[in-house]
């Protein structure tokens, strides 16, 4: 009951603390205090409930518990890394993003096949398409080659749409500026249209980026060697082993943010001249 | 002065088909610009004056008539780059310094190295933007942005400058200036200058030679030869020369809007 | 309109990828041909081993035709012999044995329905309040939306089994928490949606307001909440397929509840793969009227608020 008492308590200052920064003279460093001090109360006012509340750690296991199956379970949480992400979501993200890429540069050259193409790229984008990881795994079996095939069906059309719709951003006056130098194909494509298109492929890339993590983690719901993240979540939910279950996801979770970090700085550094990395 | 035509239209049409019928944009132009001039096209919207320029650029295709560009067709001239085109925005590439804008077609166009680091320099001078070559063009205020295009128009040395409203989406003071700096430019580089405008006083001011366009169908009105010296400064916009010309320009596009009732 | 001047090239390439389609079946379902002819001691000319791969039971990849065959089967021909055989019984009773048959396609398409219609309703709902409150109080906006914006970027799905399990083991279970999962999945995209829709209106607008000088209720209810629509609904769009996709991986993880998911889950058991694709197709078909449907209130609404385009 007192852990109860304290938790309320931890929210109150909490809140106290966050509504007092809000007060202050607007800054860049509110967000990231204020975001802090929330995801620290949450973390602690979890540890007081569950332990408050006599909740079975079985269900809900409370942070340090997770913290201590964290600390013991590394080599398994780095091994599931490597099968998952390394070789599952690069790997198919790499393939999935290339073979975009690949086709929206042939489908540049024909109006005909943009049109056609553009309308089932985008239908096919809102499918749940994650449906077919069991197929995948039947016809690629059970080891990571799947899981990079579920990948590159996930972030294959959002990435083509993207480009696509990039290749079509630099306005018609800039072409008709690389007609009157008598400019051929190749010129203009990447002396204008890539670097033109760059803001649209990024934004294909970092929605792939998610994609990719979610589609090789639930793919591996379906068959994986006995490594993995997805393998991992799944089997420990099974037994029951929810600390092992919450370390792998926090590792998940790490991974996705990274991951999505990392292609949101490449392009700050590629991007550089768009308003809105200039704000 | 050589009197030497470099374009020439004759009897030049264009005509397209829209859902309301079909639109003449230019029917019937006759038109001669020597080598040297500074012709200035001015008229009301839908009167052809753009797109004549964009013809001669190659940037249309004329239905009807003929018209050469230093006795070629424009798009023969446009393959041997025989001119710069200045659009109504300056149209820099945001990821690219201003030296590198004004490289653009000097890489494209195949320019050795060497040769593009000293024609860069040297057109900047021209345009009195030297020390910017490394700087954005979101760091340049509009006018300069446009001087920088201006300058990028200029770099490989094209004898023909094509200018389609240039200076429209700037204030006047800035465009005053601008207009003072072009005439010194041209001075300079005694290039053959074809100008959009909608401003009767920068037509009177920078032009040796002013076509009076008016629309439905796209036509010249009339072509008057200005009587002023080539070498003129600002304040010859106060003159009773200047003015009069200014005046027979602007009756002119009034004669034009009265055909069409 | 514009769908007019696509029709020509999106059929082509609608045809190109079912002609693919049946040319990938022949490939994946050779070796299966191959060996049944090598064990019966036979050789197969092309047309026999085009006519076989096309009509296998248990397929690596079935054709349009068989999965097309599949659904009719479990959908029209089993609701057609449910409803005759309840002959003179009342239509609720005749109902409830359609929606009742296991094998349906229709039930388990309804069982999934119903997770993701009521997760999406009540992730939408919770998105729209926590927009709201971001948008008016700074200290919300400051702590909680870093947090919104960060857990796109984390694989939620990953969760779902976890949050299966656990439910189930307090006793919770069909519904509820495939419906949570779908709630947590389409509540993101409606949070970040809203809030920028909520803060669309320009400074021009807003400086209008304070001339008047409106309540924070009356910009809100007046200017904000209009100008939010056209994002609202972007948001619905991506929400509504994400809670589709989260009710089907819940049912992808416990299948014993039925649903698409679990039918999907079940074929791949018993390797009837067929069926694996008669579900998936079906679920597809789903997503692309849920979709659609929200495009179409989209639509009517932009047309009566006067937003063009």
């Amino acid at each position: 009951m007192s852990m109860i008492i304290a938790a309320l308590a931890v929210w109150i200052v909490g809140i106290g603390i966050n509504i007092w920064i809000a007060r202050q003279k607007p800054g860049r460093w509110q967000s990231i205090v204020s975001a802090t001090v929330f995801g620290i109360t949450l973390v602690i006012i979890w540890e007081l409930v569950v332990r408050g509340t006599g909740i079975s750690p079985v269900i809900l296991p409370p942070p340090s518990m997770i913290a201590v199956a964290f600390a013991r379970s590394t080599d398994i949480l780095a091994a599931d890394f490597v099968q998952t992400f390394m070789k599952g979501v690069l790997t198919g993200y790499a393939m999935g993003c290339g073979a975009a890429f690949l086709t929206a540069l042939a489908i540049d050259r024909s109006d005909f096949l943009k049109r056609g193409l553009l309308p089932i790229g985008n239908f096919v984008a809102a499918l749940p398409i994650i449906g077919m990881a069991p197929i995948l795994v039947m016809w690629f079996g059970f080891d990571w080659q799947s899981k990079a095939a579920v990948v590159v069906i996930m972030i294959y059309f959002p990435v083509l749409v993207n480009t696509v719709q990039g290749l079509d951003a630099a306005d018609k006056m800039q072409k008709d500026l690389m007609y009157t130098y008598a400019a051929d194909y190749w010129q203009s494509l990447l002396k204008l249209r890539l670097p033109a298109a760059a803001p649209f492929i990024f934004n294909g890339l970092k929605i792939a980026s998610t994609l990719a993590l979610i589609g090789a983690i639930v793919a591996e719901f379906f068959g994986s060697p006995i490594v993995g993240m997805g393998f991992r979540i799944s089997t420990g939910a099974g037994r029951l082993e929810l600390d092992l279950v919450w370390a792998e996801i926090v590792v998940a979770a790490i991974a996705g943010s990274a991951f999505y970090g990392i292609v949101a700085l490449i392009e700050r550094k590629a991007t550089f001249w768009h308003p809105s990395q200039r704000k | 002065m050589a009197n030497e035509t470099v374009i020439k239209a004759e009897k030049l049409s264009l005509t397209f088909e829209t859902n309301d019928g079909p639109v003449h944009a230019l029917k019937d132009v006759d038109l001669t610009i020597n080598k040297g001039d500074f012709v200035s096209f001015i008229g009301p919207s839908g009167c052809g004056k753009t797109t004549f320029l964009r013809v001669l650029a190659d940037l249309e295709q004329p239905t009807g008539g003929v018209v050469s560009v230093n006795g070629m067709t424009p798009r023969e001239a446009r393959r041997k780059r025989a001119y710069g085109f200045v659009f109504q925005a300056a149209g820099l590439y945001p990821w690219r310094t201003i030296g590198g804008n004004i490289r653009l077609p000097l890489e494209i166009m195949g320019i050795p190295k060497a040769e593009q680091k000293q024609l860069v320099e040297e057109v900047l001078d021209l345009v009195h933007l030297e020390g910017f070559a490394n700087k954005f063009p979101w760091q340049l205020s509009g006018g300069m942005q446009q001087r920088a295009s201006i300058a990028r128009a200029l770099a490989f040395h094209a004898d023909i400058l094509l200018m389609d409203e240039p200076f429209g989406a700037l204030d006047e003071i800035v465009r005053d200036h601008l207009n003072e700096q072009l005439l010194e430019l041209w001075a300079k580089t005694n290039k053959t200058i074809g100008f959009v405008t909608h401003s009767i006083p920068e037509a009177v001011y920078l032009s040796t030679k002013i076509v009076v366009m008016s629309p439905r169908p796209g036509r010249v009105t009339e072509v008057i030869d200005s009587p002023l010296p080539r070498e003129r400064s600002l304040d010859i916009r106060e003159t009773p020369a200047f003015l009069e010309l200014a005046h027979r320009v602007r009756e002119g596009l009034r004669a034009g809007h009265e055909d069409d009732a | 309109m514009k769908m007019m001047r696509n029709f020509v090239p999106v059929l082509t390439v609608t045809l190109v990828i079912f002609a693919l389609w049946y040319a990938f079946a022949i490939v994946l379902n050779k070796n299966w041909a191959y060996d049944k002819a090598t064990r019966g001691g036979y050789e197969l000319s092309f047309t026999e081993l085009v006519a076989d791969t096309w009509t296998q039971k248990k397929p690596l990849l079935p054709t349009p035709d068989q999965v097309a065959v599949e659904i009719w089967a479990s959908t029209g021909t089993a609701a057609i012999s449910k409803w005759t055989r309840a002959e003179g019984r009342s239509i609720s009773y005749k109902l409830s044995k359609v929606f009742g048959d296991k094998k349906s396609l229709i039930r388990h398409a309804w069982i999934t329905l119903s997770a993701t219609l009521m997760g999406f309703v009540f992730g939408t709902g919770l998105g729209i309040l926590l927009a709201v409150g971001i948008v008016h109080n700074k200290a919300m906006d400051n702590s909680v939306m870093p947090w919104v914006i960060t857990s796109q970027t984390i694989p939620i799905l990953a969760l779902a089994p976890m949050i299966i399990v656990v439910l189930n083991a307090i006793g919770i279970s069909g519904l509820v928490p495939k419906a949570i999962i779908s709630a947590y999945l389409s509540f993101f995209p409606v949070v970040v949606g809203m809030v920028k829709g909520l803060r669309s209106p320009d400074s021009m607008q807003l400086d209008q307001m304070r001339t008047w000088f409106a309540s924070k209720s009356q910009v809100f209810w007046k200017l904000r909440l209009p100008s939010s629509v056209p994002y609202l609904f972007t948001s619905l769009k991506i929400g509504v397929a994400a809670s589709l996709v989260g009710a089907i991986v819940g049912e992808l993880t416990i299948s014993q509840d039925g649903g698409l998911g679990a039918r999907m889950l079940q074929g791949n058991y018993y390797g009837t793969t067929i069926l694996i694709w008669a579900a998936l197709i079906f679920a597809a078909a789903m997503a692309a009227i849920l979709v659609s449907s929200v495009g179409l209130v989209e639509r009517i609404t932009k047309k009566r608020m006067g937003f063009v385009g």
